[in-house]
């Protein structure tokens, strides 16, 4: 019986979470072509993830693109859209089950307000589905680049309570590095793919361009680096706004204390003096604390920057491994 | 009736020189010549006119040198209209393209013996490219098939929304023959696009290959009485975008392992693969070089001519100047793994401290 997929699923221990999720090649051809041709520039690409849960392994056997936000954006229902193309789908015995969606990045820019708005509401429908990013520029240098993230159960409380508050956070302990788990890709073939893939060894031609070793590379590193100081520049502002409102804080507290003081102090003669004592006056009123700053974005930022220093760090170590090379081959032979 | 048969004469005799001046000259050895002489499959039968029929092919690989020639002469009765297609002789294929192919087969509905789908792409002045397809419900029985069209056009308009570029440019069939069917799903391809390609991926593997052939149809027959369809081969090329060639080269790798499955390795260990497949490939050139020079095999200047550009392109610079490039651009990757890691110890350090 042939109908279904050919592929078995293997479970294969993995380090990070026991939920990887295992694309078919198919799934990875389709998203490069569709930035490809579409994405040009530094606009984000996004599609949608089908596919189903099997044991514990998220299956990802088909996508679809979504089509850009156009300026006829007010006669095009995305909804619509969806639906029609999974009621289509269907049709053609491909699992229409929405395990999560995918987007492009540019230089590894995507820990967003928007990103994990998106993320939350699909997880929140399906509990394992993920977000797959896929970063062409990197791929261009040579070595697919594509992740797969979910949030942290803790996040993910957070989020249903929509509580940004520092104090919220602090009661929620979280740090950057908990807000996002990367979860190991896996892809998978059927045999059918493997024959595939034998046919177009035979035929294509060599690649010619062996991007992975050219050592002209500085380009990027700047792009990198440049995005990295505007990402702490920001930090930097919103640190010093949490600051002023520390000192602020404080400062009331100060003189809300003061003010305590003197009224006892006050009392204290009046009552020697055998006068009614001053009313006691809302003093919460009076002191109104100022408003706390809302933490998600800094925690964003924070995450963000850790992204590209994590980045940066990868293509340094592979640079360095040129480099090396290079100088052996100017040695004179051994 | 004479006529043609000089004809076919003539052309056989070209067809035989073509074949010895390629022998001789080393450079098209790589050239595979299709010619066009059709491969004919007869669809109509024409009782009364036709007394014989043949299957003429003729492929001539310069590369490995032998002639594989199909063909027996036989003569024709009436004469044949051909209408050539408009398109060169190309039909250039993204790997995409193939593996959804592959992936709607495996998904078919029990008892279909074959799967058929729309092509989506860009037609060229020469050559059609092929970026896009999906899959087509529909039942295929002894006598009659049935092709859900208007599911075909639905799916066209969502498709159209994403990437306005790609047009239908014809329609694809898994499976090794081509049968009456096809003529008829062909015709209704016709009517959306003009030439349509009709492409055949063997998924059943016939021959021990998945052979994947293009077609394009021209009419054949008397005009005015029975008319028939001819599908002559078209040369099939594969293209990629970079980017797609990096993701098929990571996709190839999956053959290797046991399991069929491949996980992301991490960038030194890319480094150090592809490293491994450069001196590889020098190993092969090595070994050809001592097979040269020990004399077992024959010089070639041609590629006498690459080693020497080989051997050029490592530039000689001297060795302080070298060595000044090497460490100041090993200083500036260091300096920036440091400030990655500060900037890193830094926003830990911020976090702790508002926790507190």
């Amino acid at each position: 019986v042939l109908a279904g997929r050919l592929s078995t699923p293997t479970p294969t221990p993995h380090p990070l979470s026991s939920r990887a999720p295992g694309p078919k090649s198919s799934v990875v051809l389709k998203i490069i072509k569709h930035y490809q041709e579409e994405g040009q520039g530094s606009e984000v690409v996004q599609g949608v993830l089908l596919g189903l849960v099997v044991d514990d392994r998220l299956e990802i056997t088909n996508c679809f693109p979504f089509p850009q936000h156009t300026e006829d954006d007010a006669d095009f229902d995305e909804v619509q859209y969806q639906m029609e193309m999974m009621r289509s789908l269907r049709h053609v015995n491909i699992d229409h089950l929405h395990v999560g969606w995918y987007q492009s990045t540019y230089y590894g820019s995507f820990v967003s307000r928007a990103l994990l708005d998106s993320q939350f509401s699909y997880q929140h429908a399906i509990e394992e589905s993920v977000v797959l990013i896929y970063d062409p520029l990197k791929t261009a240098q040579g070595s697919l680049c594509l992740k797969a993230y979910r949030l942290t159960p803790k996040l993910m409380e957070i989020c249903k309570e929509k509580d940004f508050s520092p104090e919220g956070l602090k009661k929620a302990n979280i740090g950057y590095e908990h807000m996002f788990e990367e979860v190991p890709i896996v892809i998978k073939n059927s045999h059918l793919m493997n024959v595939l893939m034998w046919e177009l060894e035979e035929k294509s031609t060599m690649a010619d361009k062996h991007e992975l070793l050219s050592l002209s590379s500085s380009n990027h590193l700047e792009k990198s680096l440049q995005l990295l100081m505007d990402r702490v520049d920001e930090m930097s502002q919103e640190i010093v706004k949490y600051n002023s409102y520390c000192r602020n804080l404080s400062k009331q507290q100060q003189q809300k204390h003061q003010y305590l003081q003197r009224r006892q102090q006050e009392n204290a003669q009046r009552q020697s003096r055998g006068e009614p004592p001053l009313p006691e006056e809302d003093i919460s009123k009076m002191f109104k604390p100022p408003p706390p700053p809302p933490r998600m974005d800094t925690l964003l930022i924070a995450g963000q920057i850790n992204n590209y220093c994590q980045n940066v760090k990868e293509f340094t170590s592979q640079n360095l491994g040129k480099l090396f090379m290079a100088q052996a081959l100017q040695h004179p032979s051994s | 009736m004479l006529l043609s048969v000089c004809l076919m004469g003539l052309f056989d005799f070209y067809l035989f020189i073509f074949h010895i001046v390629s022998q001789r000259n080393k450079d098209i050895a790589n050239v595979q010549i299709y010619m066009y002489t059709p491969r004919l499959y007869l669809q109509t039968m024409v009782q009364e006119q036709i007394l014989s029929w043949y299957y003429g092919v003729w492929t001539l690989r310069g590369s490995s040198g032998n002639i594989q020639i199909f063909s027996i002469h036989s003569f024709y009765s009436t004469f044949l209209l051909l209408k050539m297609a408009v398109h060169g002789p190309f039909v250039k294929i993204h790997p995409v393209v193939l593996a959804s192919i592959a992936d709607s087969y495996e998904r078919r509905n029990e008892g279909a013996s074959r799967v058929i789908g729309t092509l989506l792409g860009t037609i060229d002045k020469h050559s059609v490219e092929v970026t896009n397809c999906f899959s087509v419900p529909h039942n295929e029985s002894e006598d009659e098939v049935a092709v859900d069209m208007e599911f075909a056009k639905n799916m066209y308009e969502l498709h159209k929304k994403v990437s306005p570029s790609e047009v239908i440019i014809g329609w694809y069939a898994t499976g090794y023959d081509i049968t009456e069917h096809s003529v008829l799903i062909h015709e209704y391809y016709s009517r959306e696009a003009q030439n349509p390609i009709h492409l055949t991926v063997d998924t059943a593997l016939q021959s021990n290959r998945m052979n994947i052939r293009a077609y394009a149809s021209a009419q054949m027959g008397v005009p005015g009485k029975t008319v028939g369809v001819m599908f002559t081969p078209l040369t099939v090329k594969y293209v990629y975008y970079d980017t797609e060639r990096i993701g098929v080269d990571l996709l190839q790798r999956t053959r290797a392992s046991p399991t069929r499955t491949n996980g992301l390795t991490s960038d030194l260990a890319q480094v150090a693969s592809a490293a491994g497949r450069i001196q590889e490939m020098l190993n092969t050139v090595l070994s050809y070089i001592e097979d040269v020079l020990s004399g077992k095999v024959m010089a070639d200047n041609s590629v006498g001519r690459f080693l020497m550009d080989l051997v050029n392109k490592v530039p000689k610079i001297s060795v302080e100047d070298f060595e000044s490039m090497l460490n100041s651009n090993i200083n500036d990757l260091l300096m920036v793994t440091y400030l990655a890691n500060l900037t890193q110890a830094q926003i830990a350090l911020n976090e702790k401290l508002v926790v507190l």
